[in-house]
């Protein structure tokens, strides 16, 4: 690690010189990202009349908001948000208090079950799903959980699981064990370690774990596609795509207002952890 | 507990296959020092384990399994195990070289442009810039999309008559017609966009918790010896960041590979299977044609891609171990 430190002139402050060309991309990182969401909100509030006139305004010039109305009246959406979350909330719970054990284990227990579990975790994570599938739709309809949201949780659980153990262990083997022998050193308890070096240096990569697990179970389409036929137990993705269907006669308002409406609870979930967000993960400058 | 620091955990500190740490030990020590057991581990790990062994690892057995058979949707058939059938039908199939090559080429394309955009993003996100709060916004918010809406919005954006793109065009005087995601020659090119708009936050806040384990001092001392920001990133930062980037892009390789609802509401495959990837063709096969057999088969197939992936990113790990 120690190198030969080699007399070089000092420069002048090296990050000035890029910044025009900084903002420039963050500019275009902007656009790129943002336009798009905001061509659906504009949508959203655009009558029919408006999508269809020859000379489309960007902006809609009334604020009428008859396609929200329409968007939840035609599809189950408030139901359908209330499945999604469940499901998901109780899928990222599980997954975490279940894979913070199991990643300390792998980062830090040299044994033979490092390589078998990592293996494992490699595995289930990058087979098709349509492999799946099959065999898991026959396996819960023996146990009774076909058309149920436990058996949608049973499964996210099993299935975000693999990732966010991989992800987590990749953070915990980036804290060095020093930190933790020196913890030793002074006398302090494994619990005690832990708690007050290991976990709170894991915060940042504990934060995208479960940020992504939730994500994950809110977004997923197929296994609820296969799994649910149950129109009362649809999550939000499966109502949407059936919702698509009926886009043929020019309904893109009401579709861009059911989609907005149903962003709102995971954009909501952002704005709650978006403190611990900017605090960890996302803190700023490298302090140079 | 005791407060000395065993082998064990000075083992655990060193790299695998070094000198010091010979890959095989002779034999098992119990150690109680810091490191802990092997039992220990188990504990740790067991309430993980047991689900996805009952509710992953078998299922993949049999579906493995199911790909030689010609099982399909009908109950009350019986299955029958019938070699190789499946796959010298799928391999005189058109539709399926068609999906493999479609599949590949979404695979790569995806996953290189996700790479690039997103690591470009995360170093922006993590300099100290005006509007930073704006971008870091939105990187996040297709990440809490559930790909089925960003497909919606997708599709309006990509609107023939009443999309802002075409609009746009005309805006500039070019001729904005083109029925994206309808023709045969803009189809493929033009999911691929939506995929790496999809796939960008996960692997920018990826890279991003990535950066911020990379050493401050390091860039510090760097600086004071006269490094510029090039050489800083070349030489610190991107060695750091190596093992975070070989694996998310390796895991987005075959996420991209097995990927389905995007481009199921997006295209459903057209126009004339332009866009119909291996998982597209599956489903197909499995719940549209009631093939399960058959259905299996293909995925099977799949396997033997990713498989290739995957030897690739071992190998990569096993050099980067040697050096």
């Amino acid at each position: 690690m120690t190198q030969a430190v080699a007399t070089v002139p000092r420069q002048r402050r090296p990050f000035r010189v890029a910044r025009p060309f900084q903002y420039l991309a963050l500019a275009g990182y902007i656009v790129f990202l943002g336009f798009p969401l905001l061509f659906l909100l504009t949508t959203a509030f655009k009558t029919p009349q408006e999508l269809q006139s020859p000379n489309p305004t960007f902006l809609p010039t009334t604020f009428n908001v008859d396609n929200f109305a329409a968007a939840i009246e035609k599809a189950n959406l408030i139901h359908a948000a209330g499945n999604s979350l469940f499901v998901a909330v109780f899928t990222t719970v599980i997954v975490t208090l279940i894979s913070l054990p199991a990643a300390y284990a792998l980062a830090r227990f040299k044994t033979k079950l490092r390589g078998v579990a990592t293996g494992w975790i490699l595995l289930s994570q990058v087979f098709p799903f349509i492999l799946i599938i099959i065999p898991l739709f026959l396996v819960l309809k023996q146990i009774g959980l076909i058309n149920n949201l436990f058996g949608l949780i049973l499964v996210y659980t099993v299935w975000s699981l693999p990732f966010a153990l991989w992800m987590l262990q990749g953070y915990v083997a980036g804290i060095p064990a020093e930190l933790e022998e020196a913890g030793a050193m002074d006398g302090a308890s494994r619990i005690r370690i832990l708690r007050s070096i290991v976990l709170p240096l894991l915060g940042p990569g504990l934060v995208a774990t479960s940020l992504f697990t939730f994500i994950s179970s809110w977004n997923e389409f197929f296994f609820a596609l296969v799994l649910i036929q149950d129109p009362n137990l649809q999550t939000l993705p499966l109502t949407l795509a059936r919702f698509v269907g009926a886009e043929g006669q020019v309904q893109l308002g009401q579709l861009a207002a059911a989609s907005l409406l149903a962003t709102i609870p995971s954009l909501a979930f952002f704005a709650l952890i978006q403190r611990r967000l900017t605090s960890g993960l996302m803190s700023g400058a490298v302090k140079g | 507990m005791t407060a000395t620091v065993s082998d064990a955990a000075r083992r655990a500190a060193t790299p695998k296959g070094t000198a010091s740490n010979p890959p095989k030990a002779p034999k098992r020590r119990r150690n109680r020092g810091y490191a802990g057991s092997g039992r220990d581990a188990w504990l740790l790990v067991l309430p993980a384990l047991i689900p996805v062994a009952a509710f992953s690892v078998y299922p993949l057995v049999q579906g493995i399994l199911l790909g030689f058979t010609d099982a399909e949707a009908g109950l009350n058939k019986v299955v029958t195990f019938n070699g190789i059938d499946n796959y010298t039908q799928l391999l005189g199939n058109e539709l399926f070289w068609n999906s493999f090559r479609i599949g590949l080429i979404w695979a790569f394309g995806v996953t290189i442009l996700q790479f690039l955009a997103s690591l470009g993003l995360a170093l922006l996100l993590n300099l100290d810039l005006k509007l930073r709060w704006l971008a870091r916004t939105l990187a996040l918010v297709p990440w809490a999309m559930p790909p089925v809406i960003i497909a919606i919005m997708w599709r309006l954006m990509l609107n023939p008559t009443y999309g802002p793109i075409n609009g746009a065009m005309k805006a500039v005087g070019l001729p904005g017609d083109i029925n994206w995601l309808g023709d045969f020659s803009t189809a493929l090119p033009a999911v691929i966009v939506v995929g790496v708009w999809a796939g960008m936050p996960q692997t920018t806040i990826t890279l991003l918790a990535g950066l911020q384990n990379v050493s401050a001092d390091l860039h510090e001392a760097a600086a004071i010896d006269g490094a510029n920001t090039w050489q800083r990133f070349w030489h610190i930062t991107l060695p750091a960041l190596r093992p975070v980037i070989v694996a998310i892009t390796t895991l987005d390789l075959i996420w991209n590979f097995n990927s389905f609802a995007l481009v199921y509401v997006l295209t459903a495959g057209g126009p004339g299977g332009q866009t119909m990837l291996p998982m597209l063709f599956a489903y197909n096969e499995a719940f549209r044609y009631g093939n399960f057999g058959y259905a299996a088969a293909m995925g099977n197939v799949m396997v033997v891609v990713i498989a290739a992936f995957l030897f690739f990113y071992l190998r990569s790990q096993a050099r980067s171990r040697l050096s």
